[in-house]
């Protein structure tokens, strides 16, 4: 990860002009796959707000004309108004997959944020204030970074029932350190300059510099960083999903629907796998796309 | 490099001991103990197990005890739900399947995903370069957990070609390899090939090129090295997610390592089982840190510690 | 009672009389090469210690590896095991076994009365720590309960050795079904040397001596257990299969793959797939009856919610769930609707006639539930909210989620909370539930073993359902000649109060491999032993 904290560092430093992020919005909309990404992202994100309009079932109540015998009368049909089918107790799989959308972007956007969030204001207080503040904070990221997260996770939900704060809560806390080690070299650049010995010497205080004068300039960074960690929450709740410790029935994510799909792919139900996995990847490559996009396009290197 | 080295070792003695007391304090205060069972036990039974167990004394030894024990014995204590074993026996017989498979998976992930990333960027644009960068975007979403019941369904229903699980020799090795490298591999390859990309666009190897060097020197003498920092520092998350992975594969292949044990203690409240295989975990994830690390300042001695 | 004790033993006999003892091959059959038989396990097995062990796999593989005073045959029905027969005092309260003199360890030592002795105390002994240890309590041993509340010493226990070969029992009460509870694993000897000599770890291949037909070659935890004949078993010439073979696959919907891929020669077909696999493969797919039944227990004590305190919501409740949905769309397995608790198949018990569900269809139990709902004051303006708690399984959620539905048409709003089954268990004993999923097997095949679960004096009654009468009814039966109509009379009040939702009594559904024989047909207990087993040629 030092080698990401040093390019960003070097890239971050002119992106503090308006035009510069015209610059960027230009070179991101030049590149086809982030234009491709960002469709997409577009279209997944249409279809968790608004697919649910043209549901003809409610995802929970079940149909009793195909219950008991879904590999048979179960499979997409218009004529049903079952369009992605249905799952083993006869609920429809399309306002289930609008639903599934909805709760997996969720994870997503909001994990990301709050590791943004998180890493953004310890990295960039560590590497404003440095020296031993800094050291022990770093060295505090050092210690919180060998815990195995995944394990703790499954230990809080095993224990403390499944619940979806926690859950949102736990994806956010597993990745907050790698932000704030970034930002934190980031930062340690940004202080330097004169902008911010400006403020200092004008008296403004800590907080508030960081807060003015840092965070700002570390955009950039901080927006990449975020679409590309979206994607991992989003495959993180998928693993807890598979575990049986993610969301709630009757609620539901796409992790779930793909591993209830997953278990019974030998029982000709593949369409309780294909049509949850295919707004899955889409919705993945939608965010490595347009990740993968911003950084180049944020990148002032010319490719 | 000797100083940090030993920095480094030192930093994970605290480490550890944050990470008993996190999981210890989690635990304790969960409710639903171990030894809940479906008829509520005689008071006087309850008192015996709590006392064979120790979880009659006060938090604070409790701990204590047990860190104690570890430090002076490496003894993690007896299971409290699998009666005739402890958790040495548990991780002795569960960590070298664990160790094994995830091994190999990293050696693939690492080999092929390199190869396949060189290949790519070497022929960019060609129909190889689409190929490797079609299939690491597929195979880098497609969840593990979705791919082990296919390869099942695949290799031992239909073609009847390998075992459908457990762990009895190498046959039984495949499978868990390959469902658990190759999300791993994906992200390799696609590293490998925009970091060589990158340097094989660089002024030192337009020099080296210059001089009239052979293609495939250029190639393995001067652009791969630098082009594996970004590699390298992936193996870290790489290694992680193989730990997590190795749920997966244990649950669905019957490997009978140690993810799967991890999981059973969290689901039954086997404190014991579930502290040792976290601190196995966390003592794992630190060194191989510590190597990563290492290996990065071998490659790029621009890095300062 | 003198009469029914007299029944007891004569029946007995008779069952000794005519049952086969191990393989019961008929003349003429060629048998296979390979005798070995693959079996699944959806979890690691815990011990193999039989005063330790508490789960159902354990317990297949303890009755391979030990042998008790009696087994089970195909039809549930007793037959010899280490004991050959035994006589029962006048007053029912003493038990005394004879032993057979051919019963060996497998390190050649012969099994003595001492060692069920030893086995016995060992299990009430508070210083094992047995979660089993209230079994003995169960059988009503002398002084058990004082010992496991630890103020008695462990041999003041009421079982004695006369000599090598004779084992006598004391009771407290007089327990019609006594020598049926003997077929429990955590009666199995143990030998007192062994486990004195390798302390925990004497449960290890290699450590462990057993009684049983089989010894332990190999147990990886979690991947499988192999078990081997052992020769110095006293039936071991009539014993076919040679080798025993556990795999822990911890999903069920694999383990039906690689069943089907040859692996395994018996697994448990997943809900749903039943119809399916029995037209694919009619002679591989069976569903028997099992000794076990699917309730949802109601809250009715000070902290469930006020709701639940008035039985004709409870009732309503009841009514409003469509059994047959559950077992004919979703189970799938031959599983049977259940209006009352007792298990259909368990052996001399007949459900009483029950109005709602003899004399209504579910359409008039639907109308009748929204009745009382509105009588009791809740309806569509005023839903009843409710949670109904459920421990992990594919299984357990798709009938909650079926019933929460169902409970919706009669203006129950219901929120599904799923726990780790420990987490479910401590709060349904905590009281800290509305209704919550449970399910009681059989510890042995007679009806009291789940009636007394909702006597205000059980372990179990979680739901604290507590009934003068439905208590009285359950003293009495303990003594009455025929229990039945006072059973069905606790059963009427079940009905009646309706502290519990009935939903389905279990079935097995199985997949096993056509050249399988010997495997119980008709036990509920799915009581098995690998020594009755061989494999024929094709």
């Amino acid at each position: 990860m030092v080698a990401t904290a040093e390019q960003t560092a070097e890239q971050a430093a002119p992106a503090a002009g308006r035009s510069l992020w015209a610059d960027a919005r230009r070179r991101f909309f030049r590149n086809r796959a982030a234009l491709l990404g960002f469709v997409i992202l577009v279209f997944v994100t249409a279809f968790a707000l608004f697919g649910g309009a043209l549901a003809q079932w409610s995802g929970e109540e079940l149909d009793y004309a195909v219950m008991g015998q879904v590999a048979e009368l179960g499979g997409p049909s218009l004529a049903t108004g079952h369009y992605f089918g249905t799952d083993d107790l006869g609920r429809d799989l399309y306002a289930r997959t609008v639903q599934g959308t909805q709760i997996s972007l969720a994870v997503g956007v909001i994990g990301a944020l709050i590791a943004c969030v998180v890493g953004t204001l310890y990295g960039a207080t560590a590497g404003y204030f440095g020296g031993r503040t800094d050291s022990v904070m770093m060295r505090l990221v050092d210690i919180f970074m060998a815990v195995p997260y995944m394990f703790i996770l499954i230990l809080l939900l095993v224990m403390y029932g499944r619940s979806i704060t926690i859950l949102f809560i736990g994806v956010g806390l597993i990745s907050w350190m790698e932000m704030a080690r970034i930002v934190r070299g980031q930062t340690l650049s940004l202080k330097g300059r004169e902008f911010v010995e400006a403020a200092r010497a004008t008296g403004v205080s800590a907080p508030v510099i960081i807060a003015r004068h840092i965070v700002p300039n570390l955009l950039g960074v901080i927006a990449v960083y975020a679409t590309l960690l979206v994607p991992l929450m989003i495959l993180t709740e998928s693993f807890i999903s598979f575990l049986g410790l993610g969301v709630q029935e009757p609620m539901t994510s796409l992790g779930a629907l793909i591993s209830e799909g997953a278990g019974t792919i030998a029982y000709g139900t593949t369409w309780q796998l294909g049509f949850p996995l295919l707004f899955f990847c889409l919705t993945l490559f939608g965010f490595f796309f347009v990740g993968d996009g911003l950084r180049d396009a944020l990148d002032p290197k010319d490719r | 490099m000797i100083a940090y080295t030993l920095k480094r070792i030192a930093i994970a003695i605290p480490t550890l001991l944050v990470l008993i007391v996190i999981s210890f304090l989690l635990m304790h205060a969960a409710p639903g103990g171990p030894f809940t069972s479906e008829r509520e036990l005689p008071p006087q039974v309850l008192a015996n197990l709590n006392a064979k167990y120790g979880l009659d004394d006060p938090l604070w030894k409790q701990i204590g005890t047990y860190v104690w024990n570890i430090v002076t014995g490496f003894d993690f204590g007896p299971s409290f739900v699998y009666k005739d074993r402890t958790v040495n026996e548990i991780i002795g017989a569960g960590f070298p399947i664990t160790l094994t498979y995830g091994l190999l998976s990293f050696v693939v992930a690492v080999t092929v995903g390199v190869s396949l990333g060189v290949a790519a960027a070497v022929r960019h644009n060609s129909a190889l370069d689409y190929a490797a960068v079609g299939l690491s975007i597929g195979a880098q979403v497609l969840p593990n957990f979705v791919m082990a019941p296919i390869l099942v369904l695949v290799f031992t229903l239909w073609l009847g070609w390998l075992p459908g699980g457990g762990w009895q020799g190498p046959e039984t090795w495949i499978m868990p390899v390959i469902a658990l490298s190759t999300s791993f591999m994906a992200s390799i390859a696609r590293i490998t090939r925009s970091s060589m990309l990158e340097v094989l666009g660089s002024n030192h190897i337009r020099a080296a090129r210059a001089k009239g060097l052979p293609e495939h020197r250029v190639i393995l003498r001067h652009a791969l090295k630098p082009a594996m920092l970004p590699v390298i520092s992936y193996l870290g998350p790489a290694f992680v997610g193989m730990i997590t992975g190795s749920v997966v594969i244990d649950i669905y292949f019957s490997t009978g390592g140690i993810g799967k044990a991890f999981v059973d203690s969290a689901l039954n409240r086997d404190y014991a089982v579930m502290m040792g295989v976290t601190i196995l975990m966390g003592a794992l994830t630190i060194t191989f840190n510590l190597v990563v690390d290492i290996l990065y300042g071998w490659i790029d001695p621009k890095i300062r510690y | 009672m003198k009469f029914r004790l007299k029944m007891a033993v004569s029946a007995l006999a008779l069952g000794l009389a005519t049952t086969a003892f191990a393989a019961d091959v008929p003349d003429g059959t060629t048998l296979a090469e390979d005798q070995s038989y693959t079996f699944w396990l959806l979890d690691a097995i815990k011990s193999i210690d039989p005063q330790i062990n508490t789960d159902v796999e354990g317990s297949d593989i303890l009755r391979n590896l030990f042998e008790g005073l009696y087994n089970e045959d195909g039809d549930g029905q007793l037959v010899p095991g280490v004991a050959l027969d035994h006589s029962v005092s006048e007053d029912g309260k003493t038990y005394t076994f004879t032993l057979r003199d051919d019963a060996q360890w497998s390190n050649g030592e012969p099994v003595t009365a001492g060692d069920f002795v030893y086995a016995w105390r060992r299990l009430a002994d508070p210083a094992t720590a047995s979660e089993y240890a209230w079994y003995m309590e169960l059988m009503q041993v002398e002084n058990a309960a004082a010992i496991i509340a630890g103020d008695m010493d462990p041999s003041e226990l009421g079982v004695r050795a006369v000599d090598d070969h004779t084992l006598e029992v004391t009771i407290t009460t007089p327990l019609p079904y006594f020598p049926q509870m003997l077929v429990h694993g955590s009666t199995f000897p143990v030998l007192q040397s062994v486990i004195e000599e390798h302390d925990d770890d004497w449960t290890d291949a290699g450590n462990l001596v057993g009684n049983g037909a089989y010894t332990l070659t190999e147990h990886q935890l979690g991947e499988r257990v192999v078990m081997e004949k052992n020769d110095t078993y006293w039936d071991s010439d009539a014993t076919v299969m040679d080798t025993l073979t556990a795999l822990t696959i911890n999903d069920g919907n694999q383990a039906l793959t690689r069943y089907l891929a040859g692996e395994l020669d018996r697994v448990d077909i997943p809900a749903g797939q039943y119809p399916r696999l029995k037209e694919e493969y009619p002679n591989q797919a069976v569903s028997t009856p099992y000794n076990c039944s699917y309730i949802y227990m109601l809250n009715v004590g000070d902290k469930g919610p006020e709701a639940l305190k008035d039985a004709n919501v409870r009732r309503a409740l009841a009514y409003a769930i469509d059994r047959d949905i559950v077992v004919d769309r979703i189970l799938q397995g031959g599983q049977r609707p259940s209006y009352n608790w007792t298990h259909w198949a368990v052996a001399g018990f007949e459900r009483p006639e029950l109005d709602w569900a003899d004399d209504m269809d579910q359409a008039a139990r639907l109308e009748k539930a929204k009745e009382l709902m509105a009588e009791a004051g809740y309806g569509p303006d005023n839903p009843l909210a409710l949670t109904l708690q459920y421990n992990t399984s594919d299984d357990h959620k798709k009938i909650a989620i079926a019933a929460s539905q169902m409970l919706k048409a009669i203006g129950v709003d219901v929120t599904l909370d799923n726990y780790e089954w420990k987490v479910h268990t401590d709060r349904m004993q905590n009281q800290d539930f509305d209704m919550a999923r449970y399910a009681w097997c059989g510890d042995y095949n007679e009806a009291s073993t789940y009636l007394d679960l909702f006597t205000s004096y059980s372990g179990h009654n979680n739901g604290e359902f507590f009934s003068d009468a439905y208590d009285q009814v359950m003293r009495d039966s303990k003594t009455a000649d025929d229990p039945l109509p006072l059973y069905q009379e606790a059963e009427r009040i079940l009905a009646d109060q309706m502290p519990i939702i009935p939903i389905y009594h279990y079935a097995n559904v199985d997949m096993i491999a056509e050249d399988i024989r010997g495997l119980p047909q008709n036990n509920v207990n799915n009581t098995w032993y690998g020594k009755n087993l061989y494999r024929v040629a094709e």
